[in-house]
């Protein structure tokens, strides 16, 4: 990483680095280290290098003083590098439109801690805080029965209770039954979802809980077994697997949302704005309800299975209207 | 990296930091080591020096001690460079946690981490479990909200957004074919169901406007200095963003002969379900729309379980979308 490292966020750290310590009176080369997101190495080189800045004139003297022997740092002497830098803009705009989103999280029941670090940080940053109110972000206000599922959902985090689940999948129109060891709440891209061990599936699922249709809280502890590792919801909550089917469409200007909405292999431009996606699916069935939907606006190209599969559908639904 | 520039710029951060009097370039120079002999690769490399402090955010002050001064001086004060005090109780401190780590890899997750470590530098212990195991949050344990920035329009908006600057893009409004070059002065950026949008005045139309940033093709270019957009007072962006994508709603009644057992999307939100009399294993499935071409694609999705009955338009509209799958 240090690499990459330029010499202004170098500066960043060091200029961080000395008021860290110092509001600490003194604090492990490990712990540090692990909070400065650098190797020991690294810091013991920035520690060295804040300690031989020198300035020349009018008379020659060290404005820093520190040691960091047997494994801990003390800063004797720092001049006026005692105090942090104000925060950025960028910074102070980050941390406050992410509080702001926190606050409109439906189900916090205690919204004061929020609103007091808010207007703490707004103090603090002063005139870089003003940028913030020009980035909103709002949280989907979720109907009734998601807002209770998240209740019974919390709920069940908190007293570690396995849950049984009516879920809808709308790939396959069919409303599943499954039990499933609760392991977050989360709440990406607006969307509020449930991660669990899914006994069923034998596997770690999100669910979306405006496709759940009903939830029991079991009288049964939940379990997640060892291996359940959380979603890197920072991929992208799709995840391809080897066993996928690629499937090749073409879209027509109308039918572009497919490539926004479904996360796509590729997304190549063609004329008059048509587009050819390439998706990858486990389950083709889906695929086949989005072509009858989009009727005109998009088309299957491959795999031919798939094709003939489509053609099948349609002739089938419309002789219901013609008979 | 260059550890000597890193030297460099320390010394002279420190420097200025503890002079009240404004110091000139050669006294700067005179007190800070690293700086060249030779008088023009000195000024470049000062010049050089002072944009990086100010691109960090170093509030780096121009002036004279005296009015007959002829060569400006620098300096920094101290309490325009430091972060005021600041104390948080251990519930606010756990927030801040978990606020850090709203944004995903995106655009503004690097200024959360360096906030993040400003606040620490400042002696705050932060929520830095990244378990979320946190007894003092008041954010539920397990819930973790999070936001990204996909678009690549987003960091160039919120540059401008936040610098006041107008940009040209050009857009492909949703189901059109070929991109039109717009200029806008952007008052905000709004997320919404999960999509970034900019709100803003439209130079060319004369109105406001909004934009979805997945929409935007090829790069945002600035078109004008920072300052030069005025946000009218009272506006409010996330309401104009709302009001762009919620069209008038009225409400129309369907029936539909959904097939016993399927249908399940259909059933969910349905006023009343009763089993067909004349055609057994079908049931009668009345529900409420407001869009019909939206409510025709989601019928056709049923494909041969469901039957639109009425009315008539969307029955034909369904019709339409399946033979346009045949033809």
């Amino acid at each position: 990483m240090s690499a990459l490292v330029t010499s202004t966020e170098r500066l960043q750290r060091l200029l961080a680095l000395v008021p860290y310590v110092m509001s600490r009176k003194a604090v492990g080369l490990a712990e540090t280290a692990a909070a400065f997101g650098v190797s020991e190495r690294e810091l013991v080189d920035d520690l060295n290098l804040l300690w031989c800045v020198e300035l020349r004139a009018p008379d020659p003297y060290c404005p820093i003083d520190l040691s960091y022997e047997g494994g801990e740092i003390v800063v004797s002497q720092a001049e006026s590098m005692g105090r942090p830098l104000r925060l950025a803009v960028d910074e102070a705009s980050a941390l406050l439109v992410a509080l702001r989103m926190l606050a409109e999280v439906p189900g916090l029941e205690d919204r004061s801690a929020l609103s007091r670090l808010i207007a703490k940080l707004e103090a603090a940053a002063g005139e870089a805080a003003a940028a913030s109110a020009k980035v909103a972000v709002q949280v989907d206000m979720p109907g009734e029965g998601v807002s209770a599922y998240a209740a019974q959902l919390r709920a069940a985090l908190l007293t570690r209770r396995r849950v049984h689940l009516r879920y809808y999948v709308p790939g396959r129109d069919e409303a599943t039954e499954r039990d499933v060891d609760p392991m977050r709440l989360l709440v990406v891209e607006g969307r509020p979802y449930l991660e669990g061990w899914c006994l069923r599936a034998e596997g770690v699922r999100l669910f979306r809980l405006d496709r759940v249709l009903g939830l029991e809280v079991l009288d049964v502890p939940s379990a997640p077994p060892a291996e359940a590792e959380p979603v890197d919801v920072d991929q992208g909550l799709f995840r391809p697997s080897p066993d996928d089917v690629l499937v090749e469409l073409e879209l027509t200007a109308a039918g572009r949302w497919v490539a926004e909405y479904y996360p796509c292999e590729s997304v190549t431009d063609l004329e008059e704005g048509r587009l050819r996606v390439v998706l990858r699916t486990p389950d083709t069935g889906w695929v086949r309800r989005l072509a009858l939907r989009l009727g005109e606006d998009g088309r299957v190209i491959s795999p031919g299975s798939l094709v003939a599969e489509v053609r099948e559908a349609a002739a089938a639904a419309l002789a219901n209207y013609v008979a | 990296m260059s550890k000597r520039k890193t030297e460099r710029l320390l010394g002279l951060v420190v420097c200025l930091l503890s002079t009240r009097r404004y110091l000139t370039a050669e006294q700067i120079r005179a007190a800070v080591p690293g700086y060249p002999e030779q008088d023009d690769l000195f000024k470049r490399m000062f010049e050089r020096d002072k944009e990086d402090l100010r691109e960090l955010g170093v509030p780096l002050e121009t002036g004279v001690n005296h009015p007959f001064d002829e060569d400006p001086g620098y300096r920094i004060r101290q309490q325009a460079y430091q972060l005021p005090e600041l104390r948080l109780e251990a519930d606010e401190a756990a927030v801040l946690g978990l606020a850090a780590r709203v944004w995903r890899r995106a655009e503004l997750a690097g200024a959360a981490a360096g906030a993040l470590l400003k606040l620490r530098a400042a002696g705050i212990d932060a929520g830095l479990d990244t378990d979320g195991d946190d007894a003092h949050s008041p954010v539920p344990r397990g819930i973790e909200p999070r936001l990204g920035a996909s678009e690549p329009a987003f960091g160039p908006l919120w540059e401008a957004v936040r610098d006041r600057r107008p940009v040209t893009f050009s857009y492909r409004a949703a189901g059109r074919s070929d991109p039109q070059r717009r200029e806008l002065e952007p008052w905000g950026v709004v997320n919404r169901h999960g999509h970034w949008y900019v709100a803003g005045w439209d130079r060319a139309r004369e109105a406001t406007r909004v934009f979805r940033l997945g929409r935007i093709a090829g790069p945002v270019k600035f078109s004008g200095p920072a300052g030069r957009v005025t946000v009218p007072d009272g506006v409010d962006v996330r309401e104009m963003v709302s009001d762009w994508d919620s069209a008038p709603v009225q409400e129309h009644t369907a029936v539909l002969r959904v097939r016993a057992g399927a249908g399940v999307g259909l059933r969910r939100h349905a006023v009343s379900v009763r089993a067909d009399e004349e055609t057994p294993g079908w049931d009668l499935v009345t529900t409420r729309f407001t869009d019909l071409d939206w409510f025709a694609d989601y019928a056709a999705w049923f494909g041969q379980d469901a039957i639109v009955l009425d009315p008539p338009d969307l029955r034909e509209a369904v019709i339409r979308r399946l033979k346009g799958v045949l033809a």
